[in-house]
């Protein structure tokens, strides 16, 4: 297929179905309601697919979890206030192991904050969001065709891992129109998931449930959760690199950020700086490793988010004391601009001397 | 010998944690009889919410999975609009459908969802220890009315049958009893009524069940199955809300 024009919203859309995603149940919320239009479009009279406007985000989080629940490929989207309102429903989606995907295209925050572009949910969506010990797979695109790309991956994680992901985006992401590229067709059919739940047929009922009057039960789930965590962080960390091999500060940056830092590392280098940029691609887990590694070569850090610093707390936690770490962002939903950033990088090399 | 009563084939062999006098394992027991009459073991979903009620599972021989407090009419409604196939009822208490639950109810039962709510009041939050539920009555103590409810201070109680039949997406709506030997018969016809809705895709169908709470009412069994028709009744009239069958054979 070649390449088409279209905002990151409805690329995510168009991936999603083309993930087999069947369901989506979503409530109006700026920066992410093309999305919502899109399924509507598209879903909404196409037998066998369903589409909901729900009452709330709570509502729409619980029709992902009994689409779920029934085997179905199902999506719901928002941003950042509508987000909050779905933890709820996401650590239920978390205890039961069902899978799903929660789009965040994220918005200026704290409270009802502004409709522009942020990165201030950073903390919510790798720490689990909601109540209790659990994390969810958080896939950081910064592009709209990798919002198309990691759309497609989020379904196949969720039901290889039986577990709720993240898509954490932003208004910028989500709004602007770029080249994307659909590499694969919709299924036909998709199987139907083991542990679905589709009346006790030819087998002993069954029960989903996360309520248990027995502590050492949930204990035994908690660290069944924990070991399954352990293997994707084993397996599914990814991250980007970019001009790192013989850099002598590297910036860490997500998302639109690192999109932002890109363009700064190219003006840096074109005045004979040596920088060089780590991308994160999953958010949690987060490529502490690859961190470590640069750490070998690197002794400058600089973290750039678009929020006060949350991101930086986990270079911190995979550096470990080792290299120094700089920050600098812009929260409220306050974009810089590529010169901006490239300022800063400039100022931070000549006063750690390593020009 | 001719069988006249038995074990229903979908309710598990288990002994019930319910209160001596409870309503809800006779409401278990007829949703059970009706799932076998009408031969549904094998392709219905059953809801149950946090509450006394979050144990259904164990008891009901079916597929099973629990909502979080309040959605049942949210999970429902993707159970459904996912795998219209299967036939889906939530189990849910006052606290649960007319409290926190209330905006996810009412928007499924005006959205027409093809889905059976099998609605159990008992006029107090039971499992967390007696507190006021939205169905309350007037002057009725518990625990977060010590002093009786007053309706100034604390509102009024919520007449849920009466608010949803107004709703056109809306089927069947009956409000019975389990508190009497003829009351639990309405009942479980009521049920299999509401199930018979579902199956013929005719919207949201709900059966309120005015069910005895001994424990948290502070009563004997005995005075708190009177206490059903003699105050309960009288706030929540038992009969029949809606019903679309009805009103076609009368046009």
């Amino acid at each position: 297929m070649s390449k088409v024009l279209m905002d990151g919203n409805s690329a995510i859309g168009e991936a999603a179905i083309r993930a087999g995603c069947r369901c989506y149940f979503g409530y109006p919320i700026t920066p992410q309601n093309e999305l919502t239009e899109y399924m509507a479009l598209h879903l909404s009279r196409k037998k066998g697919c369903s589409f909901v406007q729900a009452e709330s985000e709570i509502a729409a989080i619980n029709m992902v979890y009994g689409a779920s629940l029934v085997g179905a490929r199902a999506m719901t989207s928002s941003s950042s206030p509508g987000i909050s309102l779905k933890q709820e429903g996401i650590s239920y989606l978390a205890a039961c192991e069902l899978p799903a995907v929660i789009v965040n295209m994220q918005r200026g925050g704290p409270g009802l904050g502004s409709i522009a572009a942020a990165q201030s949910d950073y903390f919510q969506a790798t720490r689990g969001g909601g109540h209790g010990d659990y994390r969810t797979i958080v896939l950081g695109p910064s592009s709209v065709q990798e919002l198309a790309d990691l759309t497609m991956r989020a379904f196949e994680l969720a039901d290889k891992y039986k577990i709720p992901v993240i898509i954490l985006g932003d208004g910028v992401l989500g709004q602007m129109m770029e080249p994307v590229e659909f590499k694969k067709e919709a299924p036909a059919e998709l199987p139907i998931r083991d542990n679905s739940l589709r009346g006790a047929r030819g087998r002993p009922s069954k029960i989903v449930k996360t309520f248990t009057s027995n502590p050492s039960e949930l204990e035994e789930i908690n660290w069944s959760l924990f070991r399954r965590y352990s293997l994707i962080k084993k397996q599914e960390t990814t991250c980007e690199t970019y001009m790192v091999d013989d850099a002598r500060l590297v910036v860490i940056a997500f998302g639109i950020a690192a999109r932002i830092a890109k363009g700064a590392i190219r003006t840096a280098r074109a005045e004979g700086l040596k920088i060089g940029l780590l991308r994160p691609v999953t958010l949690w887990p987060f490529p502490e490793e690859q961190v470590k590694e640069l750490a070998k070569t690197t002794g400058q850090f600089l973290v750039f988010e678009m929020n006060m610093g949350q991101m930086i707390e986990d270079v911190q936690l995979a550096l470990a004391g080792q290299g120094e770490v700089a920050f600098y962002g812009r929260p409220g939903g306050v974009i810089p601009a590529p010169s901006e950033v490239a300022r800063v990088i400039s100022r931070l090399y000549y006063q750690k001397g390593l020009k | 010998m001719k069988l006249i009563y038995s074990r229903p084939k979908s309710l598990k062999k288990a002994v019930f944690h319910y209160c001596p006098g409870c309503g809800h394992s006779v409401a278990h027991r007829l949703i059970c009889e009706v799932i076998d009459e009408m031969g549904l073991q094998e392709r219905i979903l059953g809801i149950p919410p946090p509450g006394c009620s979050v144990f259904a599972y164990n008891y009901f021989d079916v597929d099973m999975a629990e909502s979080a407090h309040g959605r049942g009419a949210a999970v429902a409604t993707g159970i459904k609009r996912a795998y219209p196939e299967i036939v889906v009822f939530t189990y849910q208490g006052d606290g649960d459908l007319a409290g926190i639950g209330t905006a996810e109810t009412i928007h499924a039962a005006n959205r027409g969802e093809n889905i059976t709510t099998i609605f159990i009041n008992n006029a107090v939050y039971g499992m967390t220890g007696g507190q006021m539920a939205p169905t309350t009555l007037r002057g009725m103590k518990t625990t977060t009315t010590p002093y009786g409810r007053d309706h100034i201070l604390e509102g009024h109680p919520i007449k849920m049958s009466e608010i949803l039949a107004l709703l056109e997406g809306v089927a069947y709506i009956e409000r019975v009893a389990v508190n009497s030997p003829s009351n639990i018969r309405k009942t479980k016809k009521a049920i299999a009524k509401a199930f018979q809705m579902q199956l013929e895709k005719r919207g949201f169908s709900m059966v309120e069940i005015l069910s005895p709470c001994p424990t948290n009412w502070k009563m004997s069994s005995v005075q708190a199955w009177k206490w059903v028709d003699e105050e309960m009744a009288r706030v929540f009239p038992l009969g029949v809300y809606k019903d679309v069958t009805e009103k076609k054979d009368a046009d």
